[in-house]
């Protein structure tokens, strides 16, 4: 293997690299030169979506190291297109200090994605995570002036950390026991050999790493503040590209690498192993991401709480265990990651052009700015679960594999306990909705209506969001049958 | 052709976001009208033996990954569903005509809940129907939080919830159907024998989720409220077609899916449609505010679709369907009277205050349709309600004769409180209290007439419920052979 092969196998990942450096060069020069940065940066992302969909369809180098497979060219090309999102809402920010060292730090994390995602061994998944967690942490303390987007950063920085040593202990406990760090390597060992104590507590250490990742109860803690304190790109960010590259990880972990000590989750019916551990995690996450979203008058913190219970619901997915259960989960942080990023979208004007973003900074949005609010209607609409939108499908889809998993409906009870939260989730996304639409008139009453100054980039990025919800919901058989036919 | 009534509808809606204010109302009353023109069409023009199966009329493959089909079906029963549908719809346009207040958005979620409810009926995929079943919801939180009266934004998220809690209830049902029985083609699953111990538990799941829209007894408390919360055509809609979708869905899925369930639970629901009965119209008797004199009427009336329902024989199902058609018809015509007739005009809806009024002399079109209405509501012969109640009396009389002494004293309760809020409302006797004269006498010269919208669409109700109580066989002989071929009658 010459490395020019692998320069071309890497290609997507060379672009973004090569235009992190670029962005962070036009921003040294020039100064005020956010515009052109992230043009720079958007066509980037372009160009490494094309090189994307160049690359073969199959190949494994290194052990799993770098693997392309039709899997992980779509997650590739998804991460690349939430990262243009991203860029996209950047521009609506007031402009930052440092627009390229910005950009630069988002195209960062994005590679750290890609490497996430193209990836089936344990040491380049570890390096992946790190330089996107690194990245983020960066992202999250980006406004220097405001305090709470210092805290945010410690915190996401200090529990992040915490959660990489865990992971990484985790993974060298797993490599002592099995001898390997490749995916298939594990797979194969661990098929053959008992499982011994230390093994456990390798995989448990291992699964508490992407629990705090993706944010899952009691875990989230660090969710909360990220949220809300964060820049508002960078929250949206941290909520989508990273949640969506590490639930594909996780997946790829316990269904590749851990396959054989599967466990079952079944009500009356448990078996040690992986999956009773993700059940146990998600019914925690759905319990408690939804009962302390009911108590927020903060819609970023609400979004935070709800991304704990929506982690709950995802997991349902891995702990079927099967390929339909994947593709389900995979299908539902998708369509919640594009619905993050437009709800971020609104949030961000909303807070640009009423300094703040509690619920009485929305009330009257409708008569402030209709299309906003139509858009944000659709996005809250969605995280509930409301029909024809994409995340009814997604439920629909991931509360099906679920059931079809075990024998005589083995899992109902996490898909009841899925049912239950997402009815309690209504109430608090309806009062995100109660604010924007019923609560118009006092705001108008107090003072004259006026209208949301927004560009038409920020109008035209969260409308085309806003767009794709509905369409994945009318149409899901776009990504959905795309995302099976991926999975091997 | 049917399914234009879909399609045209969502069109409407979609128009409306996108065109100025000014012409909203036109381009609703265009949009309904359009849709029971079809609706009437098809009515005329389909064969009666054509209605007795459940015919496919589009089927286009949606997710072919999970056997998800975009198909629709139509037979006597839907066919009934959907042109009270339509009837309610271009009725509750033009009751709505004097909305000003954010015009566009209010026909927006009207002709949303309007689809849905289209949808619904002609919905032969349990995904699809599901879909339009929870998309209806929504669309009428923002039009009673938005647009209501009374205590609107509790009321209408006291009815999302409610209706959301039965939804979920559905979704279990609706999943177990599909992974157990591998479909979720209507009429393919109506076919597959579900396991005896499985249909003991999924079908009281799935019935009950249902009849939380159906309003039975005790999960019916959101219909009073959200009905008194509700603007007018938001009473209309919910009453006359939303409740229904309930009860029709339960008609549809619940007991056709699990034919067995239903055995073994329909002494049960007989008894919750008894009681609801009663118990509704016990209380309608005591209430003050009109509007929710009716709600509670309405809670009454759908407990007499769910006891045709348990008789499980042909004839007290299709008097269910034909309560179903009825009740759609007079819970519109009630509330239209209440609502805009009424309360647009005295803004009270107290039966004290209006019994000052003497209502009659100042509004003879109101006193006439309300009579009318209540007339119907009562079960008098010659109406609808009448034909339908009696109808659902016989079929249970072979299976539950008690029922139907308890539910005939509950139709006197009915006559009771509707003669009550009637005379109470509209035939007061003038008060001698000196305040109250002064506020009638300057009031009720000042009211403005009826208009012409009000009087077209009260017309077109009144016809309606005359029509089918004079001939009911127009809707029967389309009904019946439908509900024969169900599997549940054994």
């Amino acid at each position: 293997m010459s490395y020019l092969e692998l320069l071309k196998l890497a290609s997507p990942e060379a672009v973004v690299v090569l235009t992190a450096l670029v962005a962070l060069s036009i921003g040294f020069l020039a100064k005020r030169a956010t515009s052109a940065c992230a043009f720079v940066a958007g066509l980037g992302l372009i160009i490494a979506i094309g090189a994307v969909l160049l690359l073969p369809s199959n190949e494994t180098l290194f052990g799993g190291m770098l693997v392309i497979s039709p899997l992980t060219s779509l997650f590739k090309i998804i991460c690349l297109a939430l990262a243009f999102f991203t860029i996209l809402l950047t521009q609506a920010e007031k402009a930052p200090r440092h627009p390229g060292e910005y950009l630069a730090l988002v195209l960062l994390a994005t590679v750290g994605l890609m490497l996430l995602v193209g990836s089936e061994e344990l040491l380049m998944i570890f390096i992946g995570l790190e330089l996107l967690g690194l990245s983020l942490y960066v992202l999250a303390a980006f406004d220097k002036i405001d305090g709470r987007s210092a805290e945010a950063g410690l915190k996401y920085f200090l529990f992040g950390s915490m959660s990489s040593a865990f992971t990484l202990f985790g993974i060298s406990l797993v490599y002592g026991m099995t001898g390997a760090t490749g995916l298939a390597a594990i797979s194969t060992k661990l098929a053959t050999t008992p499982v011994q104590p230390l093994l456990a507590v390798g995989i448990v250490m291992t699964l508490v790493g992407f629990a705090f990742k993706i944010a899952a109860a009691p875990f989230h803690l660090w969710a909360p503040d990220a949220y809300q304190g964060a820049p508002v790109p960078s929250a949206a960010f941290i909520a989508s590209g990273s949640k969506v590259a590490s639930f594909l990880v996780l997946g790829k972990i316990v269904l590749i690498g851990f396959a054989p000590v599967h466990g079952s989750a079944g009500w009356h019916a448990m078996v040690a192993g992986w999956s009773p551990v993700l059940a146990a995690l998600a019914a925690l996450s759905i319990v408690i991401g939804n009962l302390v979203a009911l108590a927020q008058s903060n819609v970023r913190r609400l979004l935070a709480y709800s991304a704990v219970a929506h982690a709950g619901y995802t997991l349902i997915g891995f702990v079927a265990g099967d390929r339909e259960g994947f593709s389900a989960a995979l299908f539902y942080t998708t369509v919640y990651a594009i619905t993050l990023v437009g709800a971020f979208g609104v949030v961000g004007v909303v807070r640009r052009e009423t300094g703040g973003d509690d619920f009485s900074n929305f009330s009257g949005l409708v008569s402030r700015s209709p299309l906003l609010a139509g858009c944000m209607a659709i996005f809250m609409l969605s995280l509930a679960g409301i029909p024809p939108l994409a995340g009814f499908f997604g439920k629909f889809y991931l509360f099906s594999a679920a059931l079809h998993a075990g024998a005589n409906h083995a899992l109902l009870w996490l898909v009841a306990l899925g049912l239950i939260g997402s009815f309690v989730s209504l109430y608090y996304y309806l009062l995100v909705l109660k604010a924007i639409f019923v609560d118009a008139s006092s705001v108008a009453v107090a003072e004259p209506m006026k209208r949301m100054r927004y560009d038409s980039l920020q109008g035209a990025t969260v409308t085309l969001l806003a767009a794709a919800v509905v369409l994945l919901g009318v149409m899901p058989n776009v990504l959905a049958s795309r995302i099976l036919a991926a999975i091997p | 052709m049917i399914a234009w009534t879909i399609y045209l509808t969502f069109a409407g809606a979609v128009l409306l976001l996108l065109l100025p204010r000014g012409c909203a109302r036109w381009i609703a009353l265009l949009t309904t009208v359009a849709g029971l023109a079809l609706c009437i069409i098809v009515f005329v023009g389909t064969p009666i033996p054509d209605l007795a199966h459940f015919t496919t009329i589009v089927r286009v493959p949606w997710v072919p990954a999970l056997g998800m089909n975009y198909h629709l079906a139509l037979d006597g029963v839907s066919l009934t569903m959907v042109l009270v549908t339509g009837i309610s719809a271009v009725s509750t346009v033009l009751f709505s005509w004097d909305v000003e207040h954010r015009q566009n958005e209010f026909f927006f979620w009207l002709l949303l809940v309007v689809a849905g409810c289209y949808g619904v009926f002609l919905s032969a995929d349990l995904f699809l129907l599901f879909v339009f079943y929870e998309l209806v919801i929504v669309p009428k939180y923002f039009l009673i939080a938005i647009f209501g009266s009374t205590n609107k934004e509790y009321g209408a998220m006291k009815l999302t919830l409610y209706s959301f809690f039965g939804g979920m209830f559905v979704f279990v049902g609706i999943l177990i159907a599909y992974v157990s029985g591998g479909s979720l083609d209507l009429n393919q699953l109506s076919q597959f024998e579900f396991s005896p111990q499985l249909q003991s538990w999924a079908f009281p799941v799935l019935f009950l989720g249902f009849a939380v829209l159906a309003g039975i007894w005790p999960l019916h408390t959101w219909a009073p409220t959200g009905h008194a919360a509700a603007p007018t055509a938001g009473s209309m809609l919910l009453a006359g077609i939303v409740m229904k979708l309930g009860s029709y869905a339960a008609l549809r899925v619940a007991m056709n899916l699990f034919p067995q369930g239903f055995q073994m639970w329909n002494k049960w629901i007989a008894v919750l449609a008894v009681i609801g009965i009663v118990y509704a119209a016990a209380v309608a008797l005591r209430q003050r505010d009109l509007k929710f004199v009716i709600g509670y009427s309405s809670v009454s009336h759908m407990g007499f679709v769910l006891l045709g329902f348990a008789t499980a024989n042909a004839l007290g199902v299709s008097g269910a369907v034909l309560q179903m058609f009825s009740h759609g018809v007079i819970a519109a015509l009630l509330f239209a009277v209440a609502g805009r007739m009424i309360y647009r005009r005295t803004h009270t809806r107290e039966l004290d205050a209006l019994s000052g009024m003497n209502l009659s002399h100042a509004m003879p079109f109101a006193a006439f349709t309300f009579v009318v209405a209540a007339a119907a509501s009562m079960g008098i012969p010659g109406f609808s309600g009448f034909a339908a109640e009696i109808t659902i009396l016989i079929g249970a009389w072979k299976t539950y004769p008690l029922a139907v002494w308890i539910a005939g004293a509950g139709m006197v309760l009915v006559a009771a409180f509707t003669l009550r809020a009637l005379t109470q409302s509209f035939f007061g006797e003038k008060r001698v209290q000196a305040e109250v004269t002064t506020v009638t006498s300057l009031n009720w010269e000042e009211f403005n007439p009826i208009t012409i919208p009000e009087k077209i669409g009260a017309g077109m109700l009144m016809l309606t419920t005359v029509a089918v109580g004079v001939y009911p066989k127009l809707m029967l002989d389309r009904i019946m052979p439908a509900v024969e071929m169900m599997r549940f009658l054994k």
